[in-house]
């Protein structure tokens, strides 16, 4: 039991990190990232290259999937949805903008990478034993940097001038604003923070589960399930709705094992009784 | 007047797609068009129920979930129940819509980016439940279903078998535009008549509709179980096409695609899903020969289409004519 407990705190640090960034983007910018699972699994591969292939320090390519990940986020926001947001008559265009965003990110990552599963070294070797937990180092090392991290996400966005500002920019645009805010500037950053937080959590992972180019769709159903289950647009939520389904998992592929593969359809299956009893997650606003 | 050049436009659109298209494909060979064309008519049908829920203001990524369960019913009761085929369409449809009614009553309470995410997950659900349930063959799915057999009143003979035809690929198309143009006139009778500008209500605001008496949880949830019966019905014929039906014929992917052809046609315009299915779909297959740079051009055609126009293709027309319900 103990096992299944820390198989999903383990596997929810990851998912709220995956979570925090949808929801970060959805809060500022009203927009649903369809590309999300498409920028963890770049993210991944930026770091199989640069600590698989070019043999450098785990670190340095972390750093670099996030870079790279903040600077296309940037880039999306500011050449691709802030004209269409202006110019659109609905706000669902952005859908259809973020569902090509996704296919050119699934192109560009299977031209360069092609459609292997590529793994890379582990970065810590050995087990971690003790009467009824089984974990591996790596396992250990990848949930404690992911919690540090959304622990750090969390005071930023509380503490920092940058974060008080996105926060102002979620609760009401034309308020934040008027308090001059500059809002076009701090929707970059968040963007970019978003997409970062996507490119980090995949350069974690690749460690573990390795990376192939077709999971970005899987990937971004997960993310919107997390955010359903904590409400769209909240922090707070989006940890909670990550941990949940970690936790979920976690213990349905014990308990489920002798009925087949069914995990995943019991979990959706109770996802839809949840949001029709709370349609706006466990602590999400109403839309509109 | 007005109806006068409607019943003028749909006699020529009956030409142009039952004698002008097939005298052409038989002029220039190409055969293949014919399969083609079919499933642009059938993946409009698709299309035109997503489209209806954008009429009430709902994103909808669930409609691959109602396409694979119309499949799948007509598949069933073709191949273990020894219906007719051309029972099991509004069965298909119907069952579909029941199925909608008990799923839409809960979530069509969700708004906005709540009942996109939900429905996308809906799609993931048929696919597992396809896959688990055993009366669906697994992963293996239904193959080999049989042709649509004849229909016969009286020893007349109103619709061939196809299994005897020399040509059913013909035989399917006809069917197709003939469900499509049916489909698109049902449409644009709904969407002009009472219950269509009540939708419009719903979709610009539903608390002030529902303060002037709009019954706006009946109201949607109709308007819901007409999109799954088209999606139902799209399947099913889909799966007697291709004589065959697997958890994994219509995807997320899919969802998508029948969102997305909506959008491209423009969410104001009634017949915007045929023409941006029309357009994704022969785009897609132009660039074929692209090869491995095919999604690649095909996503960056998307997103320049996007930012040029960001509301739909039918927005070109200077214009406001027929089509077009104004915002």
């Amino acid at each position: 039991m103990e096992q299944v407990v820390v198989n999903g705190l383990y596997l929810g640090a990851q998912y709220a990190l995956i979570a925090l960034g949808l929801t970060l983007i959805f809060a500022l910018m009203n927009v649903l990232n369809f590309a999300h699972g498409q920028m963890y699994v770049l993210g991944g591969f930026v770091t199989y290259t640069i600590y698989g292939q070019m043999k450098l320090p785990f670190v340095l390519a972390l750093v670099c999937s996030g870079l790279t990940l903040a600077v296309v986020g940037a880039f999306c926001e500011k050449f691709l949805f802030r004209p269409v947001i202006r110019r659109s008559k609905r706000d669902e265009s952005t859908m259809l903008l973020a569902a090509a965003i996704a296919f050119l990110l699934d192109a560009v990552i299977l031209l360069l990478f092609g459609e292997k599963q590529r793994g890379v070294p582990k970065i810590i070797n050995g087990v971690f034993l003790s009467d009824t937990i089984v974990m591996p180092y790596d396992r250990i090392v990848v949930g404690v940097v992911a919690i540090v991290m959304i622990a750090t996400f969390v005071l930023y966005m509380q503490y920092s001038k940058t974060g008080r500002a996105m926060r102002a920019l979620a609760q009401d645009r034309v308020a934040a604003q008027l308090m001059g805010v500059n809002v076009e500037r701090y929707s970059m950053i968040g963007f970019a923070l978003g997409a970062m937080l996507a490119g980090v959590v995949g350069g974690l992972l690749v460690t573990i589960t390795g990376i192939s180019s077709g999971i970005g769709g899987p990937i971004s159903i997960k993310a919107f399930m997390m955010v359903m289950i904590g409400g769209a647009g909240v922090v707070g939520g989006a940890i909670a709705g990550g941990f949940i389904l970690g936790m979920m998992e976690s213990v349905g592929l014990t308990v489920l094992r002798e009925f087949g593969d069914i995990t995943y359809l019991v979990i959706f299956v109770c996802l839809m009784v949840f949001l029709s009893i709370r349609p706006n997650g466990l602590m999400g606003k109403p839309w509109g | 007047m007005m109806k006068a050049r409607n019943a003028i436009a749909l006699a020529a659109s009956l030409v142009l797609l039952l004698v002008a298209i097939p005298f052409g494909i038989q002029a220039s060979g190409r055969a293949d068009l014919y399969y083609t064309l079919t499933s642009v008519a059938l993946l409009s049908i698709i299309s035109a129920g997503v489209w209806l829920t954008f009429y009430i203001g709902r994103i909808n990524i669930g409609q691959g979930a109602y396409a694979l369960m119309g499949g799948y019913v007509s598949a069933v009761l073709v191949t273990r129940y020894g219906f007719s085929f051309w029972l099991t369409l509004p069965l298909a449809g119907l069952f579909c819509a029941a199925a909608s009614v008990l799923i839409g009553l809960p979530i069509l309470r969700l708004r906005g980016v709540y009942f996109a995410m939900v429905t996308l997950v809906l799609t993931e659900v048929a696919r597992l439940l396809a896959l688990a349930l055993p009366i669906t063959n697994g992963a293996k799915g239904i193959v080999s279903i049989p042709l649509p057999g004849a229909v016969r009143i009286f020893g007349l003979t109103l619709i061939p078998d196809f299994a005897t035809l020399e040509n059913p690929r013909l035989a399917f198309y006809i069917m197709a535009v003939i469900a499509m143009v049916l489909c698109f006139v049902g449409m644009y009778r709904l969407v002009n008549s009472r219950i269509g500008h009540l939708c419009q209500s719903l979709q610009q605001n539903e608390e002030l509709a529902s303060s002037i008496g709009v019954d706006i949880a009946r109201l949607r949830v109709i308007a819901y179980a007409i999109s799954s019966f088209l999606g139902g019905f799209g399947g099913a014929i889909f799966a007697s096409i291709t004589q065959s039906i697997y958890p994994s014929s219509f995807t997320v992917a899919d969802s998508v695609n029948f969102m997305l052809n909506c959008f491209l046609g423009g969410l104001s315009y009634v017949f915007g899903p045929i023409l941006g299915t029309f357009v994704l779909y022969f785009g897609w297959d132009i660039l074929y020969s692209f090869g491995d740079f095919q999604l690649l051009i095909f996503s960056i055609i998307l997103i320049a289409l996007m930012l040029v126009l960001p509301n739909g293709l039918f927005s070109l027309r200077l214009s406001r004519s027929r089509g077009e319900v104004t915002q």
